[in-house]
């Protein structure tokens, strides 16, 4: 059962020029596939056809009775028509030369048919005709392709970005986009692989290393078939790009009786998390963790040691940031003398005095930009920290709104990476967007922003 | 690859599902783990003669293919420093369930661990850490990672668990043998790979290290449930 990889391209699923909709209905517009449909043919650069072995018209176009009366090569089927009819269907598109499928519908062997699964699968590898699926959302990708069968007007689409999203589930996919828009996460190409009967997320790795457009890939894993785990730890350990990992089903199943220690104390949750470690994979535990992970390593790949110098004007979220540094073993080292002395000759004269100059460096409330620039200066270019933690609270009189740019182009100059915190209201958007447009990462709350951190000490993968 | 001993002795031990000690023990043996001197005692005479060839104190243990966990039953008893406390051990032992003879074994002293093995289903075979002796599963201070396994692996685990200044150590405490330590669980990592299809897990609970050396005190070993 192991999958020919070299010899299937993804590239006409996920980079569709034409696409044929299979399971159009003239009479009901609100079925999946006239969702799909709709969606395609209207919002995206595809060349979209209607098929549907009842023939009928739909917005005054015909639809095809057969894929094989297309006149047009097509890249990608989607497949939204009953499970029985699904092999034949994907028959005639293995006839017709089509690049790929996405099967939408359910009914497989998750509803006990596994006869019929077994069967496309079979046919497909005959084949090396890729599928996605079946019961499945299918793949998204910003301004490109949408087979998600969710009506555009009810969803909330993340922009387009460099973090890959593959998932098991499809709800939980399209929830946490809806919630990475938010957070200013861009997305390359989504994908919920549903019953995962031919293309799994080993495959997906393969092909997602290789996509230039993607930088981060994230799963959502159930579980895996006997020792796929193995290949994929060591795939993704291999892989330049930093893979995250979010495990569903982590409760332990009773042990019997008569067994050792060993089996008792390593679960099958507990050696996945540790196995992920050991290979250098982030496991993310849950939303907030996955959206800081995201956001951190769309922006910098480059692993750190976790050397953190912290900037705040409150000395109260120093501490804060600091006890969140130690739970996650951050370092934040004591600056040198000769550091100290090159902020504090480059203070306003104000707050030379009153300002905190050890690690965290609490410039006080009198701070203005210029000061939180003098101190980052020197930050950026001292080797006593890998990684800056900006903590800004926007309530000061000397804070402006076009602090987030202007450091923004300070820390650019070097290659270390900034983090940002401020907190998240429509007031301080300016500040916020001056950071993000310049792809440095902001968290609306202190402990997100040191999981960004976290996440660029990649452990044993560094 | 697996020897023709190891085989013999997996087969022997298939319908009752795991491998008891001293044959546990032997398997270790021969694939070059430290294992202490022993005797698999029929008679008490035999006992005693191995207790003055090895010297006392001596461990005495229950072998019974229906004991698993032997300490639960009584079936373990430490620190024997006598002819007659030795033989009063032997027919304690006699009433168990299951007896098998008696095995008896040099004391050695140090911290106890546990290494561990188990197949699982989704990343195969795993090698397990832990502080051992019969807490374990109280504390359950272990780390795991997937075999095989080599020596920065055995570091990075040690370095995990909460008890590594035990192992490192602690005030004024004598760090145990760490070559010793990574020697021992590259070679089981090694073997374990070799087990894979006979085998559901393994427990070497304690091992026991000391400044000097780390030894297998107690292995058990639970076959694959499908060649029960």
């Amino acid at each position: 059962m192991i999958l020919d990889r070299k010899k299937m391209n993804l590239d006409p699923i996920f980079k569709a020029k034409t696409m044929a909709v299979i399971g159009v209905s003239s009479q009901n517009d609100s079925h999946p596939a006239n969702v799909i449909y709709n969606k395609n043919r209207f919002r995206y650069p595809l060349t979209v056809y209607p098929v549907n072995p009842k023939g009928g018209t739909i917005k005054r176009e015909s639809l095809y009775r057969d894929i094989s009366e297309i006149p047009d090569k097509i890249d990608i089927a989607v497949i939204a028509a009953r499970a029985d009819f699904v092999p034949d269907i994907m028959k005639g598109c293995i006839k017709k030369g089509v690049g790929g499928a996405v099967v939408i519908s359910g009914g497989f062997a998750e509803s006990g048919k596994k006869d019929i699964q077994k069967q496309m699968v079979e046919m497909a590898r005959e084949a090396d005709f890729p599928f996605i699926g079946p019961n499945c959302l299918g793949v998204y990708s910003p301004h490109k392709i949408d087979t998600l069968f969710l009506p555009a007007e009810r969803l909330i689409q993340p922009p387009s970005g460099n973090v890959a999203f593959v998932s098991q589930s499809g709800g939980v996919m399209v929830d946490n986009m809806v919630k990475f828009t938010r957070q200013g996460i861009g997305i390359s190409v989504a994908t919920s692989i549903g019953n995962k009967a031919l293309i799994r997320e080993l495959d997906m790795l393969n092909y997602l290393a290789k996509d230039p457009e993607t930088r981060v890939i994230v799963f959502y894993i159930e579980g895996f078939e006997k020792d796929e785990g193995r290949s994929f730890v060591i795939a993704a350990k291999e892989c330049p790009k930093p893979v995250i990992v979010m495990k569903g089903g982590r409760s332990q199943e009773g042990i019997k009786t008569v067994s050792s220690h060993t089996a008792s104390m390593a679960g099958d949750y507990k050696v996945f998390s540790e196995v992920l470690k050991q290979y250098g994979i982030l496991e993310a535990r849950n939303e907030m963790e996955l959206s800081s992970y995201c956001e951190a390593l769309s922006s910098y790949q480059r692993c750190i040691k976790g050397k953190i110098g912290i900037i705040t004007v409150s000395g109260g979220h120093g501490v804060v940031a600091v006890d969140n540094c130690s739970d996650l073993g951050l370092e934040v080292p004591q600056f040198t003398e000769a550091t100290r002395q090159a902020i504090k000759a480059n203070l306003s004269p104000s707050i030379q005095s009153i300002a905190s100059l050890a690690n965290p460096i609490d410039l006080t409330g009198s701070a203005l930009d210029d000061d939180f620039l003098a101190a980052a200066n020197v930050l950026v270019r001292s080797p006593e920290v890998d990684c800056l933690l900006i903590l800004i609270l926007p309530y000061s009189p000397g804070i402006s709104t076009e602090l987030g740019a202007r450091i923004s182009h300070v820390c650019k100059s070097e290659d270390k990476p900034v983090i940002a915190y401020i907190p998240n209201e429509d007031k301080y958007a300016m500040l916020i967007e001056g950071f993000e447009l310049n792809k440095v990462p902001v968290s609306y709350s202190v402990e997100g922003a040191v999981l960004m951190a976290k996440a660029l000490r990649r452990d044993e993968k560094c | 690859m697996l020897n023709n001993e190891t085989i013999k002795i997996i087969d022997r031990f298939r319908d009752i599902g795991w491998i008891p000690e001293p044959e546990a023990k032997r398997l270790f043996q021969t694939a070059g783990l430290n294992v202490p001197k022993y005797i698999w005692a029929h008679t008490p005479d035999e006992a005693i003669e191995f207790a003055h060839r090895t010297g006392f104190p001596v461990v005495a243990k229950v072998v019974s293919p229906r004991v698993i966990h032997k300490s639960d039953v009584g079936g373990v008893i430490v620190g024997i420093d006598t002819d007659e406390r030795l033989e009063k051990a032997y027919y304690t032992f006699k009433a168990l369930d299951g007896f098998n003879g008696m095995l008896v074994e040099e004391m050695v002293a140090g911290q106890e661990l546990i290494i561990g093995a188990k197949i699982d289903y989704q990343f195969g075979p795993v090698i397990l850490l832990g502080i051992g002796g019969t807490g374990v599963e109280v504390y359950q201070d272990v780390t795991m990672r997937m075999a095989p396994i080599n020596e920065n692996d055995v570091m990075s685990m040690i370095a995990s668990l909460k008890g590594k200044d035990i192992i490192m150590g602690f005030r004024g405490g004598e760090p145990i043998n760490v070559k010793g330590l990574t020697d021992m669980m590259t070679g089981f990592s090694a073997m374990i790979i070799n087990l894979e299809d006979h085998i559901q897990s393994i427990d070497l609970n304690p091992v026991i290290c000391s400044r000097d050396r780390c030894i297998i005190a107690d292995a058990r070993i639970i076959l694959k449930e499908a060649l029960r």
